[in-house]
């Protein structure tokens, strides 16, 4: 006996399968029309091979597979295209798609098929192929390309594969009755897949309200390494994440698929298919449908082509539409109702409930949510269903997807034991719907944003190369005219040869070279600074400064708050001031210019006296404070320390100012150098 | 003939928000019946007036409100409270504190706050805790004296003008501490022996209320049992009340003993019927958990060195206030996530 899990949750709602589980399969017939459309999987529609006029075979491909996930798409039977346009699909929302469209012949003549009598002459990628051409599609409901699906998936090995025969929806049977009467197809079917991709273990797991089906599987299996594993009846086993606990005990990790944990779930009816695609070389053109509910006067599963009209298999079956009904495709739980019933079965159907309100209580008004975890206790995924739908009705959808919204696989549990009748799995949906509305808005301006960065960034890109080409011309029109006029001065004192000449444009590059040289030592930085700059700069400071020692003086007298945080910036603006005085001495051009900055040798002096004034003024302070207030002197101290510095700068400034004013060009590069030291 | 387009689920369970609380209220009536047997007609009549007049309430808000009365009063939630109340309110209580407590327990603690599901308080609870506040006097007074201890108890019609203001008979004749008041204040100066030989702790824990408390026991159990709650908050309310009242009340000669806090007084009514109010407590089962630890301390501090002998209400009231942050902090681990909660956000 296999260990068992069991997941969060789940629910028992009233089976309902004997309606329609009693009776044999019946073949459905063919239809006069045959709608089919050229998207019934997940993934990229096909493309259609055929066109209006042209005579199909049963089984003849009419659509190939475009794209990577997409399958092929084949005649149900034999005759003629009628039409090609847009027809409605079996959709929630009733939409309509491209179909082909075959007037049958009745006739039912197959195209030639090739027959393989033993897969195992084949290789895996050969099989893939031909599950491919077959048009396989997920049977179970989703209707995901199997060919895709059992490509041995990312490096991961699947270690357990698994065919889903559990079929927990209320009312559909096509499973089991499958199950019940092609149970050697399936299991063969089974041993092809496995042959592909080689897992550890094969299973089958059945619900065991399906005592006939496991009888049958178990006898087809008997000679195989295929296990079939009896599970409990609950609602939503069948859910692969659901099954895929049950039988192995691990979670598929969120945002995963259940190959990144070495386990493949594929459907009873998958399975058949790959063997009657393998075996036969039969397409996917038919499948087993349910038809079911009180309002079919024959209820039971039969084999209907794909693309026959949904109101002509229920009208066959005894089918009359009353008030209120609904015909739902899929089960009760997880299917969505028709609104016209022209639209064909495809790969995916496979029940068709038709229900009056009373077999299918229309849900009565939705009372005041009281909080009671009903719902918690039933969701198969551990989500807290009623604060997701707090969350959504407040259109919190951030904090719906911190609780994990999109890890609902709106199986309805919750929906079904709420005692106030709330349609809580439609709020999700809308949520959801939003979310995903919200991440396409946002997707969309992130574009925008980068769009509108990269444009911003190439227009300056493009300025600045713009600029670097203007220099660049500017230097090299500046060298040529520097080797000009060196040429020319030496032919205006006497012609000189050629190496002259040039030994004089070199002299005269090395002087522009050192002189940029000088420049970057005095400014401590490479980019040269323009002496004129530096004298506004100087201007702008002083201006400042004065402008702030007024502002200080009248708030002495008013705003006595304020003076703290005035004189500290007057402090920093007499600093700045001092710098770029100091910097405006250093410059070389100021050196080299033949006139003195009197002005600044005047200021200079002030500057001097001033701080010496202060100094004395402080000492003064320090010593009233000496016999005062013992308390504070320690920080006059301080201040009066720095302040001698200060007036020894100013000392240091004046004096240098003085000497490199008087000095030569020769000494200056010395002077320079302290200079720099000054500064920095 | 055009079809009916539903979203799905097609199907719904049998369990309606108005079963929930019917179960919830016939679920008292063994309760009420030994209550009656033991202590008199008072909180009958309590449950039937509280009733009355939370109908009328009811009605009044929702007419006030514009939303419809029929819908609404057929929830039978405004019962549940009103049963609730009648059997917390000491027995012999005047009508008027009967009808400021549900008046304020439907129109503000319910009404004001949202109505059905959107009250953040338990709104019997706030209207018990009203008047327990506002009335010490009428609500510490009233309780009941044991039938049996009583040679000839109050009849139904000297019960029912005792409580609606013209008593035919002295009320105090027929009135009596409760056991857990009676133990808290005899204990500072008497050994446990001497006090439970006081006649109103019975032969075995407490006079009438030991049946009292057996019967919503058993209620509750039943109504686990038919899944209208589940068993986190009863089970860790009755475990920390417990735990806490052996730790420290080992000393059967100092602190009221475990079998007494168990037995006497509204634990049990309080554990089944009040602390899984659904609208109010925590939500996740490891939250109700907690909830319900917290209430069970809560109940243990506040009777034993609180100034009231019992503490359901307040320690309800209060374990509401916490709800939401329990919420937060407890929220179970998903499907295919590693972790639970919160600090997950990648997904």
């Amino acid at each position: 006996m296999r260990k068992l899990w069991q997941f969060h949750g789940g629910i028992h709602p009233d089976e309902r399968k004997s309606l329609s589980n009693q009776s044999p399969i019946t073949q459905a017939g063919i239809p006069e029309k045959l709608y089919i459309p050229l998207q019934q999987h997940i993934g990229a529609p096909a493309k259609a091979l055929v066109s209006i006029g042209d005579t199909v075979l049963k089984g003849q491909k009419i659509a190939e597979a475009q794209g990577k996930i997409s399958v092929s798409i084949h005649a149900s039977s034999s005759g003629k295209v009628v039409d090609i346009s847009n027809h409605p699909v079996p959709h929630p929302s009733g939409m309509l798609d491209l179909c082909i469209v075959i007037e049958t012949d009745g006739k039912d003549r197959w195209c030639e098929l090739e027959t393989c009598d033993d897969y195992s002459t084949l290789q895996p990628a050969q099989l893939l192929e031909k599950i491919r051409f077959a048009g396989i599609a997920g049977m179970g409901g989703a209707g995901f390309p199997t060919e895709v699906k059992l490509h041995p998936p990312r490096q991961s090995k699947v270690n357990t594969l698994i065919l889903n025969g559990a079929e927990c929806e209320p009312y559909i049977t096509s499973d089991d009755v499958l199950m019940r009467e092609r149970a050697q197809e399936i299991i063969l079917g089974m041993e092809i897949m496995a042959y592909i991709l080689e897992p550890g273990e094969c299973i089958i797991a059945v619900e065991d309200n399906k005592p006939e089906a496991i009888a049958a599987l178990k006898t087809a299996a008997a000679l195989t390494r295929i296990e079939i594993v009896t599970i409990p009846t609950k609602y939503p086993s069948g859910g692969e994440k659901q099954l895929i606990k049950i039988l192995t005990g691990k979670e598929v990790p969120s945002g995963h698929i259940p190959a990144d944990i070495g386990v493949m779930c594929q459907n009873v009816a998958t399975a058949r298919a790959v063997y009657r695609a393998i075996r036969f070389g039969e397409p996917l053109i038919s499948r087993i449908t349910t038809l079911t509910g009180l309002q079919v006067q024959q209820p039971g599963n039969t084999e209907v082509l794909i693309g026959t009209p949904v109101r002509w298999l229920l009208e066959k079956a005894g089918y009359a539409a009353r008030k209120q009904s609904r015909v739902i495709m899929g089960g009760p739980m997880m299917g969505f109702t028709l609104g016209n019933l022209d639209v064909p079965v495809v790969k995916t159907t496979n029940c068709l409930l038709a229900a009056d309100a009373k077999e299918l209580p229309l849900p009565p008004p939705a009372q005041a949510c009281i909080r009671c975890g009903m719902c918690e206790q039933a969701c198969p995924a551990d989500l807290l269903p009623q604060q997701l739908y707090w969350f959504s009705r407040a259109e919190e959808f951030e904090k719906a997807e911190q609780h994990h919204l999109a890890d609902c696989i709106e199986c309805g549990a919750c929906s079904f034991v709420c005692p106030s009748a709330i349609p809580l799995v439609q709020h999700y949906r809308y949520a959801k719907g939003k979310i995903r509305e919200q991440k396409l808005e946002q997707e969309k301006s992130n574009n925008a944003r980068l769009r509108f960065e990269s444009r911003q960034a190439r227009i300056e890109r493009e300025a600045a190369e713009k600029e670097a080409k203007r220099k660049e011309r500017a230097e090299a029109a500046a060298l040529a005219q520097a080797a000009k006029r060196a040429e020319s001065a030496t032919d205006a004192s006497e012609p000189a040869s050629r190496e002259d000449k040039s030994a004089l444009v070199q002299a005269a590059l090395r002087r522009v070279e050192a002189k940029q040289n000088q420049q970057a030592i005095a400014n401590g930085s490479a980019e040269p600074v323009d002496i004129e700059t530096l004298k506004k700069k100087l201007l702008r400071a002083q201006d400042k400064f004065e402008k702030m020692t007024a502002a200080l003086d009248s708030a002495r007298t008013s705003e006595p708050d304020r003076v703290d945080a005035l004189a500290k910036a007057t402090q920093a603006s007499r600093e700045a001031l001092e710098k770029l005085k100091a910097e405006l001495l250093a410059h070389p051009q100021n050196n080299e210019g033949s006139t003195p900055e009197g002005p600044a040798l005047e200021e200079l002096e002030s500057n001097l006296s001033k701080a010496q004034g202060k100094l004395a003024l402080m000492l003064k302070t320090l010593e009233d404070a000496r016999i005062n207030k013992p308390e504070t002197v320690e920080k006059l101290e301080r201040a009066v320390e720095k302040n001698q510095e200060r007036v020894d700068a100013a000392k240091h400034a004046l004096e240098h100012a003085l000497s490199s004013s008087r000095t030569s060009e020769a000494s200056s590069d010395k002077n320079d150098t302290t200079a720099v030291k000054d500064i920095t | 003939m055009t079809l009916l387009r539903i979203t799905s689920p097609h199907t719904q369970g049998a369990q309606r928000t108005a079963n929930v609380m019917r179960t919830v209220i016939l679920a008292t009536l063994p309760g009420l019946g030994v209550i009656t047997y033991f202590f008199g007609w008072g909180t009958f009549i309590n449950v039937i007036w509280c009733s009355i007049c939370a109908v009328a309430f009811e009605s009044l808000v929702l007419g006030l409100r514009h939303q419809p009365v029929g819908f609404f009063l057929k929830d039978y939630s405004a019962l549940v409270t009103a049963v609730l109340l009648g059997l917390s309110l000491p027995p012999l209580a005047p009508w008027w504190v009967s009808l400021v407590a549900i008046g304020f327990a439907i129109v503000v603690a319910k009404h004001l706050y949202g109505g059905m599901g959107y009250n953040p308080f338990n709104p019997a609870m706030v209207g018990f805790a009203l008047v327990l506040v506002s009335f010490p006097l009428e609500m510490t007074t009233n309780w009941a004296t044991p039938s049996p201890l009583l040679q000839d108890p109050l009849t139904f019609t000297q019960t029912l003008s005792t409580i609606f203001g013209t008593p035919s008979v002295a009320v105090d004749a027929y009135t009596m501490a409760t056991p857990l008041d009676v133990y808290k204040h005899e204990i500072s100066h008497n050994t446990a022996v001497v006090v439970t030989a006081k006649p109103v702790f019975g032969n075995f824990v407490a006079l009438g209320w030991e049946w009292v408390n057996a019967a919503f026991l058993l209620s509750g159990v039943f109504l686990i049992w038919k899944r209208i709650f589940t068993w986190h908050t009863p089970v860790s309310m009755l475990v920390a009340l417990t735990v806490m009242s052996i730790v420290f009340g080992w000393d059967a000669d100092r602190y009221t003993p475990p079998l007494l806090h168990l037995y006497a007084g509204a634990t049990m009514l309080g554990a089944f019927f009040i602390a899984t109010d659904p609208v109010t407590s925590a939500v996740s089962n490891r939250g109700k958990l907690f909830y319900g630890a917290g209430i069970g301390i809560l109940v243990y501090i506040i009777r034993t060195w609180g100034s009231y002998p019992d503490a359901i209400a307040f320690s309800v009231l209060l374990m509401n206030f916490a709800a939401p942050f329990i919420d937060f902090y407890t929220q179970p681990r998903a499907y295919g996530h590693a972790k639970a909660g919160r600090s997950e956000s990648e997904g």
